[in-house]
């Protein structure tokens, strides 16, 4: 008996969460009103931080010509769209959600509720009213991957994986191959860890990750954690979504900076002056959304310019990270000597690429 | 056989929060308080600890703060429950939310900013044995602290006097109240102990773990710590071994990872949640089994009039 009541309570909890989860602030009727959702607190010192750093440099430039509102540590899932149609229907003129998990509820709500603007980050669904927006993170992969493949000692790189989604998997991709171009020997640790967000548990993938014989380590989760945990140990790390160098002065690389400022002041912008469309922008470093944070001391001169030439290349449109050939995990043939992956192909890759170990989540 | 001693190193240190928050939620359903705001009280704690040691640099201050912090937030629940009779579910949940969003807004200017890690204590000569030598004798003091916790509440509770007015409260406190035992003292003792503990948890995932504070990085383990609560039939012995049985599932999913092993991720990470589940089942099947593990009183407001 008492254990059913523990277990009702537990979902009483769950309900309760659930209701109290998005606090949304009033409105002032006469003024746009510009919303974010967030999936994880906008202190994870990563992705939600980023955008909310959006929010800020929004309200900077727009002053009082706008309000905002946000939600933060929204769950991907059914909860979201309960949060976005709030926010849609309490008088938001253009919201942003902020998460791949997001797509299915944003486009839902936009259904409903045609007058509102959405904006959707990293999705691949628009509408008339929905657009979608990007960065190419794969292109900072790609020059941490070749940085990687040349200082590992050991030959081994750590990732810690959230979500086995093409936004991640490419990350993985980008990486190993970058790495392997200078690096023969080179080889990857995937750990998979289910959340965007908790730090107790990165830190122990990253734990296992040096266990194992990783001396280098990236992340595609959003706590500072895993560096957090290689500064500790004396191994090597790159931070994700922020600088992450004040959780790891001696063990930070570099970090792949999101900026998403850009992007988000020139769609308010539109807002105001009635030209917003929906579209759909995929920026990367060439844009300034992708940037790479200071380079260590730790790296090599030589290093530094390979990676500096490829972060050029990139941003010039001269380098593309996944130019053939490439070969799937499996050994078929994805993309022929010289042919460039297409945007399509990249937002939906769910493939590791040849030489990388393990097998891909489904 | 490095690897093999450092796995059991992560199992013991993932366990541990799990092992001080439960305990101390043991001690308090036993003597029939209900608390189910163990997340909130180690968040709190987990801050607490966090932003001491950030002022004082002393890592006992750090300590002591999150027990503190912990008791403080169970003192809270202890007002509203047992001197106001609130129903404790509630109240538990609400101290939870509570505790989260307090937390962050107290936290704010904590988030950036990083702490030293942990010195690990070193017992002269044993740490360099082979095989266990790191493993037994190379930890945190915390870590033996929550075993010795565990051995300290298993004996007063099932050997000492103490521990029988605790549970004949827990179990009928009409007739505890009867024989003149004050029972809204004890209880009060026993959620604050309960309290202090899980701050102590709390304090562990900020101080030794990952030596930063993030907001809600307690990431549900006070709700683990609950089910271990009832996954351990209310046995502290029992309870240890839940939680590193816990803690080795999930550390264990990331290391067979790492190795290759073909598991499905999502698998893995369900794991622990599956045995949990398992359990609860195992020990609710009949019902004369859970009316002699379950505290009769648990969750029940106390009248003394009636």
């Amino acid at each position: 008996m008492q254990v059913a009541k523990r277990l009702s309570a537990l979902l009483a909890l769950l309900l309760a969460a659930v209701l109290t989860g998005a606090g949304v602030s009033a409105q002032t009727p006469s003024k746009p009103k510009i919303s974010f959702v967030y999936v994880g607190p906008i202190g994870d010192h990563g992705w939600s931080y980023q955008h909310h750093k959006g929010l800020e440099a929004i309200k900077q430039e727009f002053g009082d010509k706008i309000t905002t509102s946000y939600v933060e540590n929204v769950p991907e899932g059914p909860d979201a769209e309960r949060v976005i149609d709030q926010l849609a229907a309490t008088g938001s003129s253009l919201i942003f959600t902020t998460s791949f998990g997001f797509m299915n509820p944003t486009i839902k709500v936009a259904a409903r509720h045609p007058n509102v603007k959405f904006e959707h980050a990293t999705g691949f669904k628009q509408a008339p009213n929905v657009a979608t927006y990007n960065a190419r993170f794969y292109e900072g992969r790609h020059v941490i991957g070749l940085i990687a493949g040349k200082m590992t000692k050991t030959n081994t790189i750590g990732y810690i994986g959230s979500f086995p989604i093409p936004e991640v998997v490419m990350g993985i991709n980008a990486a190993y191959l970058a790495a392997k171009s200078q690096n023969p020997n080179v080889k990857f640790k995937v750990v998979w860890v289910s959340t965007w967000f908790d730090p107790g548990k990165e830190a122990a993938a990253a734990k296992a990750l040096v266990d194992q014989g990783a001396d280098i380590l990236m992340q595609h989760t959003d706590s500072p954690a895993a560096m957090k945990y290689a500064e500790e140990k004396g191994v090597m790390a790159f931070g994700q979504a922020s600088d992450m160098a004040p959780f790891g002065p001696k063990a930070q690389l570099t970090a792949i900076v999101d900026d998403w400022n850009p992007y988000y002041l020139r769609r308010v912008k539109a807002l105001l002056d009635g030209s917003w469309q929906t579209g759909d922008v995929w920026d990367g470093i060439a844009q300034g959304t992708v940037v790479l944070a200071p380079w260590s001391a730790k790296i090599p001169a030589d290093v530094v310019k390979l990676a500096e030439a490829a972060r050029d290349n990139i941003a010039k449109g001269a380098l593309h990270p996944f130019t053939g050939p490439i070969k799937r995990q499996d050994g078929s043939l994805w993309l022929k000597d010289g042919e460039k992956a297409s945007d399509k192909d990249l937002l939906a890759m769910n493939f590791y690429v040849e030489g990388l170990e393990g097998a891909l989540p489904k | 056989m490095d690897l093999v001693s450092n796995i059991l190193i992560s199992i013991m240190i993932a366990a541990t929060p799990l092992v001080l928050a439960a305990t101390g939620e043991l001690v308090a359903e036993r003597a029939g308080v209900l608390n189910l705001g163990v997340e909130g009280m180690m968040v709190i704690g987990a801050l607490a600890a966090f932003a001491a040691l950030i002022k004082t640099d002393s890592l006992v201050v750090a300590v002591l703060a999150a027990t503190g912090a912990g008791a403080s937030m169970a003192a809270l629940f202890g007002l509203i429950t047992l001197n106001l009779r609130a129903n404790q579910v509630a109240a538990g949940l609400a101290l939870t939310m509570f505790g989260l969003g307090l937390s962050a807004l107290w936290g704010q200017g904590y988030s950036g900013l990083s702490a030293p890690p942990f010195p690990r204590l070193e017992f002269a000569g044993l740490a360099d044995l082979p095989w266990i030598g790191k493993l037994l004798f190379h930890q945190d003091a915390l870590l033996y602290l929550s075993l010795a916790l565990v051995a300290a509440v298993a004996f007063v509770l099932e050997r000492t006097r103490l521990g029988l007015i605790l549970r004949a409260i827990g179990e009928n406190h009409h007739a505890a109240h009867a024989i003149g035992h004050p029972v809204i003292a004890y209880r009060y003792g026993a959620t604050l102990f309960g309290g202090a503990l899980a701050g102590l948890g709390g304090a562990y995932l900020s101080l030794v773990q990952t030596p930063l504070w993030a907001e809600r990085m307690t990431a549900g383990r006070g709700w683990i710590a609950l089910a271990l609560v009832v996954f351990a039939a209310w046995r502290p012995w029992r309870l240890l071994g839940g939680a590193y049985l816990f803690g080795a599932v999930t550390i264990l999913q990331l290391h067979s990872q790492a190795l290759g092993i073909k598991i499905d991720a999502q698998v893995l990470s369900m794991l622990p949640y599956l045995v949990t589940v398992v359990v609860l089942v195992i020990i609710s099947r009949d019902k004369m089994r859970v009316k002699l593990t379950a505290p009769a009183c648990l969750g029940k407001p106390f009248h003394a009039a009636a």
